[in-house]
């Protein structure tokens, strides 16, 4: 544990790093109510890091909450545009039920037929995106066509911060809680940790990836209906890529693409580290190529990190039984 | 207690074309061989024979270059060399077909048979023609009708076996070594493989025939070398040993005091196993297991213990069979089953098996137990650390904090959270597999004092072990298995070394007409 402490440490320090170079030149970037800002931009990465982490912690990948997010918003805004009336908690609750399952698809194929989850959700991926345009023929739901409620929710203003953020928080506090102080939270550990021991101890690995999986599509599934409604437009390529990103964030927050190991407060500040490159940079006029270089230079340098502290940790027990025949 | 190893010296004419003199190799806390000889002659095969543990496959991995030895000289044609890689064993002539064969599914024969050492063509390019063209001369000379092009497969067991021999043959081979080659097999092709190994013989190869089965051994082997623990026993020509004598050597020491069996209660039958079956791994297994019994399971590897013991806790399914507990017929699906049911499995293999490295000690302790630490899936952290700590003082595991993750512990404190975790489930039952192996003697002792104790308690034990020291001196009853089967159960007087052996290889003594 002492190694991704100290992960956590480094990546807060770099985040402070940033932060502090950017004021130097652009001091109106750190005042409160810009770094607010920039929370609540990060809010839906970290939304979606939360669940993608307990994915990899199974040893699995879920390449489709990005689509997942587009199909489930597209849904939200389609029921908004026909019943306009709809409690936003309606909204809330759909979404979340349909993500789960959505979720639910991947986790099934993953756990009863065995097969890999990247090849999985790289075909549930796909399956999405064309679901929102059978659904759609390609067109867009544009803010005009949505309610002032349904656009309005994740903006509204709370104690300062939209309600985006604040929902992040609630996010990562329940998965804080269900990670350290569940059953499920621990059988995910486990099974990631060492898949064999966690069989003998009784733990089922196909469910506890499939549960995995849908945390992660319940999380897409909210973010869907607050991504739509943020940005007041639903169409089918919304987030085109974004997989890609909450990938990162997992692992430039610690999490180990080979599973077991992982934190959720490293995958938080690896999205915040993700977010402040995004938002900082334009502001210090450095062109989006070098963003783009940056994400990808953090991302290896983490791996490499990762793998690192991999390499020095955990002697195998009873090294010698395997050779002493 | 040492047979002399007088019959290498008595013929000074012949030197061998490969030999191991005085060699050593150590892994951490095991000796694994311990200034062993060996020594191969052109044209004639040459058994090693030994218990598990002996040092058999060590001595493959070190004349193969996959080891290098602590000490001693390996001699090839009289003269020390040394294979650093295993590409300069294959350059020396020296090949090996392994227990495993190592051989690609997607690969054509051709391409198995060559793979590493392809014919070339002027540019340098595989030359296919050439491969396919060697390929068949080596199959014809083993009398071998396969196809070279085919992909591997689509071809059967015994087939790719063939293909593992002609491979082994491509490199010029002057030394070859075959361990256990007919594990596999069935009997017609069992017959098929001796004609086989007689063809290598005529051609001059020196054959190291790494074997459990003495029927075999007697058929083909001309010479004899016996190790035992990781040392040199005695060597000879078959011709001159019997039966007995070779058990005597493998299974020759006293068994000393290293086992505080402490004489526990037996009292009423806990576990009744009727007619335990599975489609291939074993056949009708049928035992009682009383409170404070210590009951041992001995047998060679792949005698289908260690399959039987995980389809009892529900890794596996049993094709037939039931399980009693207490009188009452319990269904056991998954291990979740087996320990509610009360019966828990500590793998032979607790590094694969065992811990969860990147966790925590009290995590790993109480991973089978979270049912009796959580409500409603919610974990109560105190419980938690109280059931941890009950468990892991009991067992005097020794860290700065509960809160260590595993994979920072010494081996020996490893094995203990693996126990811990399985005590903590407070079972009926604990089964233990191959309980001792690869830890030093002084652990060795700790764990047998410590399984005495938990029969003293009142706790049932299985304990699956391939040590027949640890079998006898531990166990109240043994069962001894054999291709799947129980071969005998015995007790009391019945148990020696030799009705261990006699019962596990299969073979009839006088007056053992059983």
């Amino acid at each position: 544990m002492s190694h991704l402490k100290s992960r956590e440490a480094i990546l807060f320090g770099a985040i402070l790093c940033l932060l502090f170079v950017v004021a130097t030149r652009f001091p109106a970037f750190v005042a409160p109510g810009n770094l607010v800002a920039v929370f609540t931009d990060t809010s839906p990465l970290m939304i979606l890091a939360m669940g993608q982490m307990a994915v990899i912690l199974t040893r699995c990948i879920d390449l489709s909450v990005a689509a997942n997010l587009a199909l489930t918003g597209m849904v939200c805004a389609m029921i908004n545009v026909a019943a306009p009336d709809l409690p936003v908690a309606v909204i809330l609750a759909v979404s979340l039920a349909m993500g789960a399952m959505l979720g639910a698809i991947n986790g099934i194929l993953v756990w009863k037929l065995s097969i890999p989850p990247i090849v999985v959700t790289l075909g549930t991926m796909t399956i999405f995106r064309g679901i929102i345009f059978l659904l759609t023929e390609g067109k867009w739901i544009n803010a005009h066509e949505m309610s002032p409620q349904f656009t309005g929710f994740p903006r509204a203003d709370v104690l300062g911060m939209p309600v985006l953020g604040w929902i992040a928080v609630l996010v990562s506090i329940v998965m804080l809680v269900v990670m350290a102080r569940t059953t499920l939270g621990r059988s995910i550990y486990a099974v990631g940790g060492n898949p064999h021991a966690a069989v003998y101890t009784g733990i089922d690995v196909g469910k506890t990836q499939f549960a995995a999986f849908v945390i992660s599509g319940m999380l897409a599934g909210l973010t869907g209906y607050l991504w739509v409604a943020r940005y007041s437009v639903a169409y089918v390529d919304i987030a085109g890529g974004f997989e890609l990103d909450v990938v990162a964030a997992c692992v430039i927050g610690g999490v180990s693409i080979a599973g077991g190991a992982g934190t959720v407060v490293g995958t938080l500040l690896g999205a915040l580290f993700l977010g402040v490159v995004k938002n900082a940079l334009p502001v210090v006029d450095i062109s989006p190529f070098w963003q783009l270089a940056i994400s990808g230079a953090a991302i290896i340098i983490a791996v490499a990190f990762n793998a690192q502290s991999g390499r020095s940790k955990g002697r195998v027990i009873l090294k010698s039984a395997e050779h002493a025949q | 207690m040492t047979y002399q190893a007088s019959e290498q010296s008595s013929d000074p004419a012949i030197t061998p074309v490969l030999s191991l003199d005085n060699i050593t190799k150590i892994f951490p806390g095991v000796k694994a061989l311990d200034g062993v000889e060996l020594h191969l002659f052109a044209g004639e095969v040459t058994a090693l024979i030994g218990e598990n543990g002996a040092g058999k496959s060590t001595v493959v991995k070190t004349l193969t270059g996959i080891y290098q030895p602590d000490g001693g000289r390996i001699m090839l044609d009289g003269q020390p060399v040394q294979f650093p890689t295993p590409q300069n064993a294959a350059d020396a002539g020296v090949t090996a077909i392994h227990q495993e064969t190592v051989l690609f599914d997607e690969l054509t024969v051709a391409e198995n048979v060559y793979i590493g050492h392809a014919p070339k063509n002027r540019f340098g390019l595989i030359d296919t023609k050439a491969m396919h063209a060697k390929t068949t001369e080596i199959l014809n000379s083993i009398g071998a009708p396969i196809d070279a092009g085919v992909k591997l497969k689509d071809l059967g067991i015994a087939s790719r076996h063939l293909v593992a021999i002609a491979r082994a043959l491509s490199v010029e081979a002057r030394v070859v070594i075959m361990d256990e080659p007919t594990a596999a097999l069935s009997q017609t092709e069992i017959e098929e493989l001796y004609e086989l190994v007689d063809t290598l013989k005529a051609q001059g190869k020196a054959i190291l025939f790494i074997s459990h089965k003495f029927d075999e051994i007697f058929r083909i082997a001309d010479r004899y070398t016996v190790f035992r623990d990781g040392q040199f026993v005695g060597a000879g020509k078959m011709s001159d040993v019997k039966e007995a004598e070779l058990v005597q050597m493998m299974v020759g020491r006293a068994v000393d005091q290293l086992f505080p069996k402490r004489h526990a209660e037996v009292g009423d039958e806990v576990l009744k196993v009727v007619g335990y079956s599975h489609p291939t791994e074993f056949e009708d297994i049928n035992f009682t297991l009383r409170r404070g019994e210590i009951l041992g399971f001995y047998g060679l590897v792949g005698a289908g213990r260690s399959e039987f013991m995980q389809s009892l806790i529900g890794i596996t399914r049993p094709s037939k069979g039931a399980v009693r507990i207490d009188d009452k017929v319990r269904v056991i699906r998954s291990p979740a089953d087996a320990i509610k049911a009360g019966i828990v499995y500590v793998p032979e293999d607790r590094g694969k098996q065992g811990a969860i490295l990147d966790m925590p000690i009290f995590q790993n302790v109480t991973l089978p137990s979270l049912h009796k630490t959580s409500r409603d899936g919610f974990i109560r952290l105190a419980e938690e650390f109280a059931l941890a700590r009950e468990y892991t003082e009991r067992l005097d595991l020794r860290a700065a904090s509960l809160d260590t993750n595993v994979g920072a512990l010494s081996g020996g404190n490893q094995q203990k959270v693996v126990i811990a975790k399985w005590l903590a489930t407070q079972p009926r039952v604990i089964i233990l597999d191959e309980p001792t192996k690869g830890i030093d003697i002084g652990s060795k002792a700790a764990v047998h004092d410590f399984m005495s104790e938990l029969a003293a308690q009142g706790l049932s034990v299985i304990m699956v072990s391939s040590e027949i020291p640890e079998i006898l001196g531990m166990s109240d009853r043994v069962i001894v298995m054999r291709e799947g089967r129980m071969a005998v159960e015995l007790q009391g007087d019945d148990l020696s070394p030799e009705t261990l052996v006699r019962h596990a290889v299969g073979i009839q003594a006088q007056g053992d007409a059983a």
